[in-house]
């Protein structure tokens, strides 16, 4: 049977829509000159310059911390979360259900003013920790709707045979809930570390003098900064999330 | 554990009661009306170039070799993962007075030297379509992949057309994958405000600037939450009826399926 050719011409469209622009900028990064228009042979200078940029580095690392700390922090509570939720049957759970669901659905600013509010409204000081705070907010929701996802699929009757073996309820939990579940609470781990270190609205409502992240710097950057070094940056950081997701792809295709 | 669990997402409720009182204020101003009504028509415009392009898109991924599938899906969520303040300045750049894209239309006359490309609704547009097309793709991605193909090929084999097999056969049998694609696009799109931000301009301004404004600019907190107020209900309305659409949907799922 013959099959229309449209699907597959809008899907090229679609693709050299997404990658023309990210292509000029990685080419851009390699430009010797200060501005994109002109072409003035192959250069590293944008990369050496960047690796003298002290700023950026402090961003990076402020973002590496609240990254890993607010991933860590959102798997404890989003797995409790998400437990509590498979596991016991109230009037409330539908209320909890949706205290879980709102932050994803709701647009970032959205978030980023109501907590900014809600700090305001607590006398809390704007800084590192109010960023870590806002992250692990909306990262919970996202870990616990992942090892929902898990546990909807768990056979319960598992934890009960190994109490019936003689495990208490901690043992049975560690030895056999926990490595049951830990794909998806490296899966649900993974995503909040991503979103974390990729969140720039909400960071941005929250974030105090002097804890700039990765993003907020970006952004002024690219308000007031030189393009050049941005591209570079940008590059570097587009190579990273290609061989991650790459890498991801390879290892859920495999297991 | 009940309570560790609900602690840190209880400030949306402490917050929530707080709006209400702002609401009518924010409304009162003579200035928002057009910005209301740019950012409604600017997320409904995205949400509908965004299905058309990831429909034929999903589409087509569905339906390639698994080898090419791979591919291309990696090439997908690539700029899914990417940082989309990346993204959004790689449009700048393309679109600035002097990049490539101008260049490229002004050599061909087709437009003015001096027309800008940057900082105006088409742009913000553009922009707001490039970011949230792959959030599109995906759902609806998702959901033809589950599709059953054969049901199309039986559409053609009883004298369907082929965009009518798509339109009347594959666009309904993929109905909670669009629903979802909409949402995902609408919503954000909604509540955007990095995208204006960096090249809108002021002709290009949406809820989303004005609410950081009022924050940032002259630190009136109580009208920045009564615009967010209104963005709410803004978000909600949507979101109310896709749930009304699918439990219509879903009621009158069986009903089909005993008739079948």
């Amino acid at each position: 049977m013959k099959h229309s050719r449209l699907p597959l011409i809008i899907t090229m469209i679609v693709l050299i829509f997404f990658y023309l622009p990210i292509l000029v900028l990685v080419i851009n990064s390699f430009n010797a000159s200060r501005f994109g228009s002109t072409w003035e042979g192959w250069s590293l200078r944008w990369y050496e310059r960047l690796w003298q940029e002290r700023e950026i580095w402090q961003a990076l690392e402020n973002s590496l911390i609240i990254a890993f700390s607010a991933t860590l922090v959102s798997i404890v509570l989003g797995s409790t979360a998400a437990f509590a939720l498979h596991r016991y049957q109230s009037r409330l759970q539908q209320f909890h259900y949706t205290l879980i669901y709102t932050p994803l659905v709701v647009p970032e600013i959205l978030m980023g003013i109501s907590l900014l509010l809600f700090f305001a409204a607590a006398g809390m000081e704007l800084g590192l920790f109010s960023i870590f705070l806002a992250h692990v907010t909306f990262c919970i929701s996202y870990v616990a709707l992942v090892i929902l996802g898990r546990l909807q699929d768990f056979d319960f009757s598992i934890i009960e045979a190994a109490q019936d073996l003689g495990a208490n309820w901690w043992t049975a939990a560690w030895k056999v809930l926990l490595p049951l579940l830990a794909p998806g609470i490296i899966a649900g781990g993974l995503l909040a570390f991503t979103l974390s270190i990729d969140d720039f609205v909400i960071t941005f409502f929250v974030a105090g003098p002097g804890s700039t992240t990765l993003p907020i710097r970006i952004y002024s950057m690219i308000k007031h900064g030189s393009p050049p070094l941005i591209n570079a940056l940008s590059s570097i950081l587009l190579v990273v999330t290609f061989v991650a997701v790459w890498l991801s792809q390879r290892l859920t295709g495999e297991t | 554990m009940f309570a560790i669990t609900f602690k840190p997402t209880d400030p949306y409720g402490g917050i929530g009661a707080g709006w209400t009182l702002e609401t009518l204020r924010s409304l009162a101003n003579p200035n928002y009306p057009a910005i209301i009504w740019r950012t409604i028509w600017l997320s409904i415009v995205t949400t509908a170039i965004c299905i058309l392009l990831a429909t034929p898109t999903g589409y087509f991924i569905a339906r390639v070799s698994s080898r090419w599938r791979q591919i291309i899906l990696l090439l997908v969520i690539v700029p899914f993962w990417t940082s989309f303040l990346i993204r959004i300045f790689a449009w700048k750049v393309l679109l600035h007075p002097e990049g490539s894209i101008k260049n490229v239309l002004v050599f061909f006359g087709l437009i003015q030297d001096n027309t800008s490309l940057l900082y105006n609704t088409e742009a913000v547009l553009l922009v707001m379509v490039y970011t949230f097309l792959p959030f599109a793709i995906l759902p609806i991605y998702a959901a033809a992949e589950k599709f059953d193909f054969r049901l199309l090929e039986a559409a053609r084999d009883l004298g369907a057309h082929q965009l009518r097999a798509f339109i009347s056969v594959f666009l309904p049998g993929i109905r909670r994958g669009l629903l979802t694609a909409i949402l995902v696009v609408l919503i954000p799109g909604l509540g955007s405000y990095v995208i204006p931000d960096i090249v809108g301009g002021t002709g290009g301004e949406m809820i989303g600037n004005k609410i950081a404004q009022r924050v940032f600019a002259d630190r009136n907190l109580p009208h920045a939450s009564g615009l967010s107020a209104f963005l709410i209900l803004a978000v909600l309305l949507p979101m109310l009826a896709v749930l009304l659409l699918q439990r219509k949907k879903e009621r009158a799922a069986p009903i089909i399926e005993e008739n079948a």
